[in-house]
């Protein structure tokens, strides 16, 4: 008995210490390297540090263009996403609960098929001499490739959304609706989507960071977005891609806080139900 | 025509039939409620009204034309749920104005509308909350507004109090049936609590295992049960087997005591046949009203404030009786012998 009360303790004591080791590893395994790129970045200059590698990146033109035009590639991907998996999410939790695995299975295929064979197959199936020559114009294009990114943000917009309808009790809702007079679109626009709100933010947050940084799609289907810029300025420059991964790295980790200031303004979640 | 016909309804999932020949005329600005235990197809029936489910067979028409092939949306029908289900991003004002601004009510019109029934419902400072900052009964007094703010034609309730406190249930179910008679608005309650159904009802629907046992004023339905399934279901009942000496005359024999029912018995001299009494058709004592005086031994005394339920044993069964509490005269203690009076026309004679 005595034995066992002061030995308790002290295992506790040696089980915190190598939980607080294993923390600091952990945190050294991912702060370590982010610091070391940023000292890097910093050195363009010789004898001094300074942000000279930044203001290169921020001042090339080309910089300015892929990063627009990835950007507007993000929102329309969102939108697209958003119409695609709010109207199926809800549906499959409505009439089909027992295919949610299948679907779900299905939403996850984006993720275990390379995107390069998913890009290659767009290209055979759209590519001029098709049925639809999708790659015949730059819009076709940009639309093709607005469908891949759909496509990949599936897992993510998907899982979020679900997950958004699994805290609200869809069917009775959805009853109550239409006992008022609703019709599905005003179900899917005023009750369901300012539901889902938050989640459906985190989920185009994930897809804005995904398009960002998306190389193989844009490359095969030749369009100027921001995936194969950071790659040319990885092969050509020296500090300049330093700056670059730290820029991305910023603009993800200010989306995920935004993620995070969101779900804390939304008035009627403040409590959890 | 009634206002409201539901005729020959029927209803299966797959070989589960769950609605059977169902039959139902309420007239405009009733208040009827399906009673029953849980399983017996009470929400089912009330969601073919509403337009959720398609009946298999049979017609449900309201002012006389065919709604079965409206969708719910079309019906204009408000719904009352279980478990609220008000909508979690709107206020309550917005909730409550939700179906008003779906039917394109001016601005001006719906907030009026809004503040109307928001006094209707005793909440009139409280629109701008969000629902989770509600109590249930407060929700539940919302999503009620919200049903009758559009003016529906019926309003359908499927077991609006089973979750809320007791204390609650009690006060809101007369709030309800206030409302109903201040709005004359056409109504169908469904509930298994038999209590709730007989206090608030101008008819009750009996309904056992799809089919509707019973239908009448709640009067009717606890005086005179029209199977035994009601008359078990419905309040408390004391049943007995007798054995019927003259089916003319309706004489039966209970235990040792003679009994005339006077009422003719369909049932042969020497089969036995089910009787039963109220607990309130029993007293302990002779008395002038109760003729017929049965033995009995005290088995239970349950004090429950103003009433006194007592459980004794009478030829062999269990009968229990209620007593008014008086000061003066303490409940008899267990085992003693007592005598029992009843009367002929308090036996309710228990059909199939
Ligand atoms: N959508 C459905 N699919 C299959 N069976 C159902 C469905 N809805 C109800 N049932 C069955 O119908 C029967 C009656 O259900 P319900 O009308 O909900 O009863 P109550 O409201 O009286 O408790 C139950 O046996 C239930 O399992
Ligand atoms: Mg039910």
């Amino acid at each position: 008995m005595d034995q066992m009360t002061t030995a308790a303790p002290r295992a506790r004591r040696r089980r915190n210490l190598w939980s607080w080791i294993a923390f600091t590893l952990g945190v050294a395994y991912f702060v370590l390297p982010l610091i070391g790129m940023f000292e890097f970045s910093l050195r363009k200059r010789r004898d001094a540090y300074s942000f000279d590698a930044y203001t290169s990146i921020l001042g090339d033109p080309q910089f300015q263009q892929t990063f627009l035009y990835s950007l507007v590639m993000s929102l329309v991907t969102v939108v697209l996403g958003l119409l695609l998996v709010l109207p199926t999410a809800f549906w499959v939790r409505l009439k089909l609960p027992a295919m949610r695995p299948v679907v779900e299975f299905i939403t996850l295929l984006p993720l275990v098929i390379p995107v390069i064979v998913i890009a290659f197959g767009y290209i055979r199936m759209f590519n001029t001499s098709s049925f639809l020559p999708m790659t015949g114009s730059i819009m076709g294009t940009n639309i093709l490739l607005a469908i891949g990114y759909a496509t990949l943000s599936l897992p993510y917009m998907y899982r979020a959304i679900d997950n958004g309808l699994r805290t609200i009790d869809v069917g009775t809702l959805t009853e109550a609706a239409q006992s008022l007079g609703a019709g599905w679109l005003t179900i899917l626009y005023r009750i369901m989507l300012p539901n889902v709100y938050t989640a459906v933010l985190s989920g185009a947050f994930l897809t804005i960071s995904i398009v960002l940084g998306e190389y193989v799609f844009a490359a095969l289907l030749d369009r100027p977005a921001l995936g194969p810029y950071m790659v040319w300025v990885g092969g050509n420059k020296a500090y300049e891609p330093a700056a670059l991964a730290v820029i991305a790295f910023a603009v993800t980790w200010g989306l995920m806080g935004l993620i995070q200031a969101m779900s804390r303004l939304s008035k009627h979640t403040r409590v959890a139900r | 025509m009634a206002y409201l016909d539901i005729t020959h309804v029927e209803k299966s999932f797959g070989a589960n039939h769950v609605v059977k020949d169902f039959n139902l005329d309420i007239e405009k600005g009733e208040f009827v409620s399906l009673l029953g235990p849980s399983g017996c197809g009470k929400t089912t029936v009330l969601r073919m009204v509403a337009g959720f489910e398609t009946p298999s067979a049979g017609s449900i028409s309201i002012e006389g034309k065919d709604v079965v092939a409206l969708r719910p949306n079309q019906r204009n029908i408000g719904m009352v749920f279980q478990a609220y289900a008000l909508f979690p991003n709107l206020t309550v004002a917005q909730n409550v104005g939700f179906g008003l601004r779906i039917a394109g009510v001016p601005a001006s019109e719906a907030n009026a509308r809004v503040t109307e029934m928001l006094r209707l419902i005793g909440l009139p400072d409280l629109g701008a909350r969000y629902p989770f900052q509600l109590s249930g009964g407060q929700q539940q007094r919302v999503a009620l507004a919200r049903a009758l703010a559009p003016k529906p034609r019926v309003l359908l309730l499927d077991e609006p109090l089973s979750a809320l406190d007791a204390k609650i249930r009690v006060s809101l179910r007369t709030e309800i049936r206030e409302i109903q008679r201040q709005l004359g608005i056409t109504t169908i309650f469904v509930t298994h609590d038999q209590e709730e159904a007989l206090s608030i009802s101008d008819r009750v629907v009996v309904m056992n295992a799809g089919i509707a046992d019973q239908v009448g004023t709640p009067f009717a339905i606890y005086n005179h049960p029209a199977t035994k399934f009601v008359a078990g279901f419905v309040g408390t009942l004391n049943s007995f087997d007798a054995t019927v000496t003259d089916a003319t005359t309706g004489a039966i024999r209970l235990g040792d005591t003679p009994i005339t029912l006077n009422k003719p018995l369909n049932a042969s001299a020497g089969s036995k046949i089910a009787v039963a009494l109220r607990p309130e058709a029993a007293q302990l004592g002779r008395s002038d009203l109760r003729e017929i005086a049965l033995n009995g031994r005290i088995t239970e005394v349950h004090f429950m404030g103003s009433i006194i339920r007592i459980s004794a044993e009478v030829a062999g069964t269990r009968l229990s009786l209620d007593t008014f509490n008086r000061a003066d005269t303490p409940p008899p203690p267990i085992g003693t012998d007592v005598e029992i009076g009843v009367s002929a026309r308090d036996f309710i004679v228990l059909g199939s």
